[in-house]
This record gives C-alpha cells, structure tokens and sequence, in this order.
C-alpha cells in the first residue's frame, strides 16, 4: 500500500509541477464546452429562398410570406422570371428557388393540379437537404392556412412533426455528449500514454524497471491519476453545460459517472497499450491519431451509426466510444435507466478489462 | 562457493547479427570492487542490464546474490541497487520526494525511509538541497544522489555504469569514499569506468574487448602479467587489438 501511494504522489507531483499540465486539464474542458455546442451545431438558418411568382395571387404571396416569416428561412427576392432566380442561384444569393405556376390558386380552389416547383443549390448538401426540408414544411403550413380559411372545418395540418426526448431538435442537445466523450478521449487517452513514454524517453523508467515493482501496480498507478482527472473533467463538463445551455441530465446523475469511470478504464487501458509498444513520443501520437480519428468518425458521435454502410456498422461494435455515446446520449435526453442500458454498459466493462489486462502483460520489464 | 555473488557463464547477448557480448564467464567474490573495464561499444552496459534483469541473454547463465538472471530476475531487483549510465532519477521531483519514492518501491515503511533519508542527507551534505528538485542540481551531486538512492535498501549488490561520467575529480574522490563506505557494510561493487585511476582502486578488474573478458586479475596483479607500470597501460595494450569502433 505505501508503495501504491508513494507511486500516485509521485504522478500528482509531477503533473503539479508541469508548466502546463494542470492549466490544461482545467482549461480544456471548459472551452471545449463552452465553444464547441456553439460552433458545431448542424442546424441549417438563413436559408435564402428566391420566390418566382407566375401567379401573383393571394395564395403566391401568403407563401412568399410564411417563407420571410420562418426562422430558418429568409426571403432573398421575389421576381417573375425563372432566369433573374437562376442567376441569385448561381451568384450564391440564394439556396433554393421555388416556382409557383401561374393558375396556381385557381388550379388549387377547383382540385387540379399544379404543381409548386423547387430547385436547391446542394453544394452544400446538409443546407440544400435540410433546406427543402424546411422549405416544403413551410409552404404545407401556408397551404393548409389557405385551405382551412376556405372550409374552416376540415383544418387538416398536412406534416405533423413530433420530436420526442429532445423536443426543441436542439442539436447542441445532441452534440454535448460527443464533446464530452472527445474530451475522454484527450485527456484520459492521451496522457496516460505520454506519462510513460515520457519516462521511456528521459530513461526513468529504466530505474523503475530495475527495482521489484511489479507491473501491475506500475501499470495501475499510471491509471488511476488520469481517471480522477477524468471524473473531474466530467464534473466541469456537466456543470457548464447545465449552467451555459441549460443542458441537465434527464436521467441519474450517478449512472453518467459509472459510464464515464468504466469508459475512462478503456481509453486510458487502451492508451497504456499503446505506449507499452512506442519507444518514442513521435510514434505515440501517430498511433493514438489513427485510433482516435476512428473513435470520434466512426462511433457515433458525429454521424449515426445507422446510416454507415454495413460493413462499417459491423466495425464499430469494435469501437468502445460507440456504447458509451449511448449511454450518455439516453441518459442524458431520454432519462434512460441501468436496466435498459445494461448492455452497454458490460460491454464497456468488458473491454476496460482486456485493455487493462493487455496493458499489464504488455509491460516488459526485462527485454 | 558461498562468498561467489555474481557468477556468469558463456554469457551471450546478439542483437540480430551483431554480437554485443560474447560468450563471457567469470565470478564476483561477496565484498570486492568488481572494476568492468572496456572501451566504448565493448558491451559492457549490454552485460551488466543482463545482470541487473533489464534484458534477457541469447544463450549462457548466471546468477546474481543466489537467483538466476533468467527465471528469477524479480527476485534479484530485491536484493540489487542500480545506476545507470544516463541520469534517470526523476528531475521534476525533489530530492526528499526521489529518496521517498523509491524507499517506498523497496518497500521501506515510512518511519524506516525518513530514518535511512535523514542520515544519507547529513552523509551527503545535503540538508539544505533537500526540497531543490533534482533537475537543477549539478550533475556531480545528482550522481552522488544516484548512488545514495541505488543503496537506500541496503542492497547486496551495487551495479554502477560509469558513475563518474563527466564529474570533477573532487566529486570523483568523494564518490569513490561513498563506494568504500558500502564495501565495508559489506556491499558489492559491480562498477565500470573509463577512468584508469579508478581502475586501481578496485579489487579486481576485469577488461572487455569486442564482447568478450580478455584480462580478469587485481590490478596489480594485470600490471605484472602485461609487464605495465600502469592500468592505464594494460588498457592501451588490450585496447589495442579491438575490431569495433565507438
């Protein structure tokens, strides 16, 4: 035990007296927090519509004006030829171009069909696709308006859209739980293997190797720092996104922080295996990129696993960012509980053991 | 036999084709300044990390302090101190926090460590450094801490790679001081060393050229054998016959 503990002081001295260290383990995660939700948010506003009206008619423009009115939406002009939309198209003026025919609303009032028209510019594909989204959700809404005045009994709303558990579609809701699993992935993930190479590099870890310590309390007193530090990072995490976005978890508080300390043993497990397979620093970082870009790409965090290709939805059962994203993701939206996530949650407990268990076999003292 | 140490046989280190040490044998007597002399890239450091249970030999045997080098090397760690060639305490530690860290890995309770920590200290000189952290210290005190901390455990063996390296002869002169003090607690001296004066103060000594002992005798003894009138003309002879460069 006296060995254990003069190991971890040892560890919490040296992070203390790094110039660097300690300010980073701190200022990290609050700017992360704090500027990442803000940046990173895939909500699509300012979408420029340019309106052709070939009707000119009550109905024309109560849609032009709904499309001023919404959020997302903004009027960029309104003009009676094709060619005039075409060329705030291409300019970059506007993102989509709706044509309504002429005849339009009388079409309508007698049940014929004419149909509205609608060109997106999909450069870049997430404003043209959700764009229209929008665009078609808008024009349904002033159609309905029209409608219903007409025959005010049969308001019938065209598109009901119910978003359950994250009821505003806040995408800063969604992406907060991503920024604190890459915040794991930094700190827990990356330090853990730089402190031993570290000692690998300077040579101290050569008069560790040539004393009696055993490699699993070696092994473990590189662990344990950087869990701690991980709960703490979690702590500031949480507080600033409840405190800045409102952001509180749905579900227990507890269970959050029994994901992350099984989350932490696995990135940082897997962060030891690493460094027991680098000689030097270069190599360290180059490996754990590779992994880490895999980790944040591929587990979810960005981009649903469901709409990867098959094979890449196969690879991440692999990816421990994947079950844990989940976790963090239901308890924090949906109020999820133990019982429902049970498996996530031995599948993390699974890999924090064999990462742990490579790490120490991995560790040679003897060459 | 019970006073032999450190007794190796056929020892033989390859690294791919090249061969770092060379089938060598010999015995280390319990008590004696063990000198390991030869040129750079004779394969000394190699040796001795065989020794000390850093790397595994190719092929032959050993044991150190009753355990072999191969199957028993984490008992060996226990009763062995050991400095290496490159300063490798901790330098963003002090130099009270260096002595307590590594009392505790040897498993010194907390009373034990500060009793042992207070009087190599007063030994050292080195009461008033104890809170400077050991990264500014000079390097001829860092080695003296080196060696102090290498025997904190009251080790049979000590095994030392070039500890003088670099050090002013002063420093020098008070390092061997601290090698005789541990003699007389009876403590073993594995040491090597370009210094050919350092040389005669050992025991026995032992010369390595191109991975392998050519000369193993006391000094004075090796004089006589190579009609030298100094170790540092032994060397020169053996030296002089090596294949591999620096």
């Amino acid at each position: 035990m006296r060995t254990f503990s003069v190991l971890i002081r040892k560890e919490f001295l040296q992070l203390k007296r790094n110039p660097f260290m300690p300010k980073l383990i701190i200022m990290f995660p609050i700017m992360i927090m704090l500027i990442m939700p803000l940046i990173m948010t895939m909500d699509v506003r300012n979408v420029n519509v340019a309106v052709v009206d070939l009707d000119n008619s009550t109905a024309s423009r109560r849609i032009a004006s709904h499309i001023d009115a919404s959020e997302y939406l903004s009027l960029a002009a309104v003009t009676a030829e094709y060619s005039e939309a075409m060329n705030a198209l291409e300019e970059g003026d506007a993102d989509i171009i709706v044509q309504i025919p002429s005849d339009f609303e009388r079409e309508t009032a007698i049940g014929g069909n004419k149909r509205i028209s609608i060109t997106a510019n999909a450069v870049n594909a997430t404003k043209g696709g959700l764009g229209m989204q929008y665009l078609v959700q808008t024009i349904a809404r002033a159609l309905a308006e029209i409608k219903g005045e007409r025959s005010p009994a049969g308001i019938t709303e065209l598109v009901t859209v119910k978003n359950s558990y994250n009821p505003t579609l806040n995408y800063r809701h969604y992406m907060i739980p991503a920024l604190m699993i890459m915040l794991f992935i930094l700190v827990c993930g990356f330090l853990p293997a730089l402190s031993i190479v570290g000692e690998k590099e300077n040579g101290s870890i050569e008069q560790i190797n040539v004393t009696p310590l055993s490699r699993f309390t070696f092994t473990l007193s590189k662990l344990v720092p950087y869990w701690l530090i991980g709960m703490f990072v979690l702590t500031v995490a949480m507080t600033v996104a409840w405190l800045v976005y409102g952001l509180a978890p749905a579900g227990s508080v507890g269970l959050i922080y029994f994901g992350a300390a099984l989350f932490i043993l696995v990135i940082s497990g897997f962060s030891l295996m690493i460094a027991n397979f680098s000689d030097t620093l270069q190599q360290t970082m180059f490996v754990m990129f590779f992994f880490i870009m895999m980790f944040m790409l591929m587990s979810g965090l960005l981009t649903p696993v469901d709409s990867m290709p098959d094979w890449a939805q196969k690879i991440t059962y692999f990816l421990p960012p994947r079950y844990f994203i989940d976790i963090l993701r239901s308890v924090y939206l949906k109020g999820t509980t133990l019982a429902d996530m049970w498996q996530n949650f031995t599948a993390l407990g699974v890999f924090a053991a064999i990462f742990n268990v490579l790490a120490t076999v991995t560790y040679k003292k003897q060459k | 036999m019970k006073d032999i140490v450190i007794s190796v046989r056929n020892l033989t280190k390859k690294f791919g084709s090249f061969t770092a040490v060379d089938n060598v044998s010999f015995d280390v007597r319990r008590g004696e300044i063990f000198g390991f002399l030869g040129a750079n890239g004779a394969g000394k450091t190699t040796a001795m990390r065989m020794l000390c249970g850093l790397s595994y030999p190719t092929s032959g045997s050993g044991s150190v302090a009753g355990y072999d080098i191969i199957s028993q090397s984490e008992e060996i760690k226990r009763h062995i101190g050991y400095m290496s060639q490159k300063f490798s305490l901790y330098n963003d530690l002090t130099v009270w926090e260096n002595i307590d860290l590594f009392a505790g890995i040897y498993g010194l309770g907390r009373a034990d460590t500060k009793e042992r920590a207070v009087k190599l200290l007063r030994r050292l000189n080195f009461e008033q450094e104890r809170d400077t952290l050991v990264g500014s210290l000079p390097l001829g005190w860092k080695q003296k801490l080196a060696f102090a901390i290498a025997t904190i455990h009251n080790p049979e063996v000590v095994f030392l790679d070039e500890p003088t390296g670099g050090v002013d002869p002063i420093t020098r002169r008070q390092f061997w001081e601290l090698i005789y003090e541990a003699t007389e607690r009876g403590t073993t001296i594995f040491v090597t060393t370009h210094y050919m004066d350092e040389a005669e103060y050992c025991s026995r000594v032992s010369i390595m050229v191109d991975g392998e002992v050519r000369a193993l005798d006391t000094p004075a003894h090796l004089k006589q054998q190579f009609a030298a009138s100094s170790m540092d003309e032994v060397f020169r002879t053996l030296a002089r016959g090596a294949t591999r460069g620096e």
